[in-house]
């Protein structure tokens, strides 16, 4: 059986494998996508969905709370970002701290609520708040255009010390969002394995017995919600740049769904690597079945559909198990040594 | 003073009275059990003592500290620990990490979000001590899910012992056993004992006579009878039950 929690074989790596060939791939990406008749903005698209459906694993998959209100954080980031290039100050920086700040407040109030919720209550009320946070979107129309949504939001160059570097080119961009993507992968993978990461993997096994062994599991619970808000936000301040506009739309129901399912069919619920394949997947999947035909969200919803029925653990278990069929297999009897 | 004392203790369930002025008191050091019919209320008495249900009336007082109305994990980080007869293991994770997760060290550790857990040698020889002490050193790094009904069970007991408990609390521990592991957790009790204060609920008269230094016996919601099993021995309750037991076999 593979499962999230199993041990890595190298436990006290910050890079392993598969990170490389993914920095190789991001690298190589501006090339790659015009090779295979694709275009630029696609990849700023992946990376930052790759960037949203990471935090949003790190709840749904490895702590097993189940949000489908998740797109309103991201939304808040994007709201966040714009407004602070047009009030504050036109800075990346700024703009990045303020939407990771905006979504996790309310990631961390919407948490209050939650954390001491379990199941299908748990659900109902992500998908309560989230609903309220669209809500907001639309009505407020002062402060975020309501359905026009917030326009002419710049892309501010990054700045590092001396160097500036403008982000106004999609290239440029597309490799800061890579950037921050491989940050996040490998802080997150860290996580996963730290002494924190384990407990939220205790509380999705077994919440009565992580209580009985002293763990304030609400408080896990919480501090997660919030971890994964910011990643949002963050996601969302990257969407408002490439976009150069915040809309309400990613707020809603249907775009919350969105990412549940990408994470589901990526292999989420068993793999790190889960969200990282299923965005990549959805978004190949909607140019290349887009290109074919009009009804492409009919044939990935059915794709969707078979995979829960006949493959849960998703593409990321599908590729596990072929390697574990693999006679030269790795099994680590004593993961703890090999590290040593 | 004992080290562990429930005082007047009473539950209801709506209309249902489970627990009706319940007191027990537990003497450091000492091996004691409850035993009574299915339904007496064992459980319910166990879930009290160990914060998972809250007395609508009395109080548990651990070590001097009222411990009642207190929520579970609190408790268990004063130093009560307690196993589960229907177990409740982390399943998707191998052995050791069962134990290494109720390790003081590891809750020490559980706000470190960057530090590698299974590279942590304290953690790693800490949960192995302990898995020694149950016999489970050699299968630490199988899947929980692949351990037999009887290693479960010891597993369970380690999950508790790792919180460095005071006072442990067992909850039927042979329960779903057969013979041979049943006498292999008496001898594990049995080496337990002069280190830890053991609470036991057990059916299995025979076990709990051997082990434990004091027995309450609880039936209808009340204790009925308490004493050394020399002493019980002579209740016409248990003696009733134990001749039961026996034309049963």
């Amino acid at each position: 059986m593979i499962s999230l929690s199993d041990i890595p074989a190298r436990p006290a790596a910050w890079i392993t494998l598969p990170m490389v060939v993914l920095a190789t791939v991001l690298l190589a990406t501006p090339w790659l996508l015009p090779a295979i008749g694709l275009y630029q903005y696609l990849g700023i698209e992946i990376a930052i969905w790759i960037i949203f459906a990471l935090g949003f694993n790190l709840l749904f998959g490895y702590t097993g709370l189940h949000s489908f209100g998740h797109g309103a954080y991201l939304g808040i980031g994007a709201y966040a970002f714009g407004l602070f290039q047009q009030n504050v100050a036109v800075s990346l920086w700024g703009g990045l701290l303020a939407a990771m700040l905006a979504a996790g407040v309310a990631g961390a109030l919407v948490g209050a609520f939650l954390s001491h919720r379990r199941g299908i209550y748990y659900a109902l009320l992500t998908i309560g708040f989230g609903q309220i946070f669209w809500f907001l979107a639309m009505k407020l129309h002062r402060v975020t255009g309501g359905e026009d949504g917030l326009l002419g939001i710049p892309r501010p160059p990054l700045t590092l010390g001396p160097w500036q570097v403008a982000l106004t080119d999609n290239r440029a961009l597309f490799y800061f969002a890579a950037a921050l993507l491989m940050l996040v992968l490998v802080l997150g993978w860290r996580l996963a394995n730290s002494p924190f990461g384990r407990v939220l993997q205790a509380i999705r096994q077994n919440e009565i017995r992580a209580r009985f062994v002293g763990y304030e599991v609400w408080r896990f619970k919480w501090t997660v919600f919030t971890l994964s808000a910011m990643l949002a936000g963050l996601a969302g301040s990257l969407l408002a740049m490439a976009q150069q506009s915040a809309y309400p739309d990613v707020m809603s129901l249907h775009q919350s769904g969105l990412v549940v399912m990408m994470v589901l069919v990526g292999g989420g619920l068993v793999s790190f690597w889960g969200p990282v394949l299923g965005v990549i997947f959805y978004f190949v999947a909607r140019d290349v079945l887009g290109g074919l035909t009009e009804t492409w969200l009919l044939w990935y919803g059915l794709i969707f559909m078979a995979m829960v029925m006949l493959r849960p653990e998703g593409l990321a278990g599908m590729l596990q198990s072929l390697g574990r069929r693999s006679p030269r297999h790795p099994q680590n009897a004593t993961p703890a040594t090999e590290a040593a | 003073m004992a080290l562990f004392e429930a005082r007047n203790i009473h539950k209801r369930f709506g209309a249902r009275v489970v627990l009706e002025n319940i007191s027990l008191s537990f003497e450091e050091g000492q091996v004691s059990g409850i035993m009574g019919p299915n339904g007496a209320g064992k459980s319910t008495c166990f879930h009290v003592l160990t914060g998972q249900h809250r007395p609508d009336r009395g109080e548990v007082v651990f070590d001097g500290q009222r411990i009642s109305g207190l929520s579970p994990q609190r408790i268990a980080r004063m130093g009560v620990s307690r196993s589960f007869q229907l177990m409740n293991l982390f399943d998707d994770t191998v052995v050791i990490e069962n134990v290494m997760l109720a390790l003081p060290a590891f809750r020490a550790r559980q706000l470190h979000a960057m530090a590698a857990v299974f590279s942590d040698r304290v953690l790693i020889d800490e949960a192995l001590a302990v898995l020694d002490q149950v016999g489970l050193a050699g299968r630490a790094w199988d899947a929980a899910a692949s351990l037999s009904y009887g290693d479960r069970r010891a597993l369970e007991i380690a999950v508790a012992l790792a919180a460095e408990p005071r006072i442990l609390f067992l909850d039927e521990p042979t329960s779903g056993l057969g013979m041979e592991a049943t006498r292999r957790l008496a001898q594990l009790v049995n080496r337990l004992r002069d280190r830890y204060t053991i609470v036991m609920i057990e059916h299995d008269m025979r076990f709990l006579f051997e082990l434990a230094d004091r027995i309450s016996v609880i039936h209808w919601g009340q204790v009925i009878a308490e004493g050394t099993p020399a002493q019980l021995g002579d209740n016409k309750w248990v003696r009733r039950s134990a001749l039961a037991e026996a034309t049963h076999a």
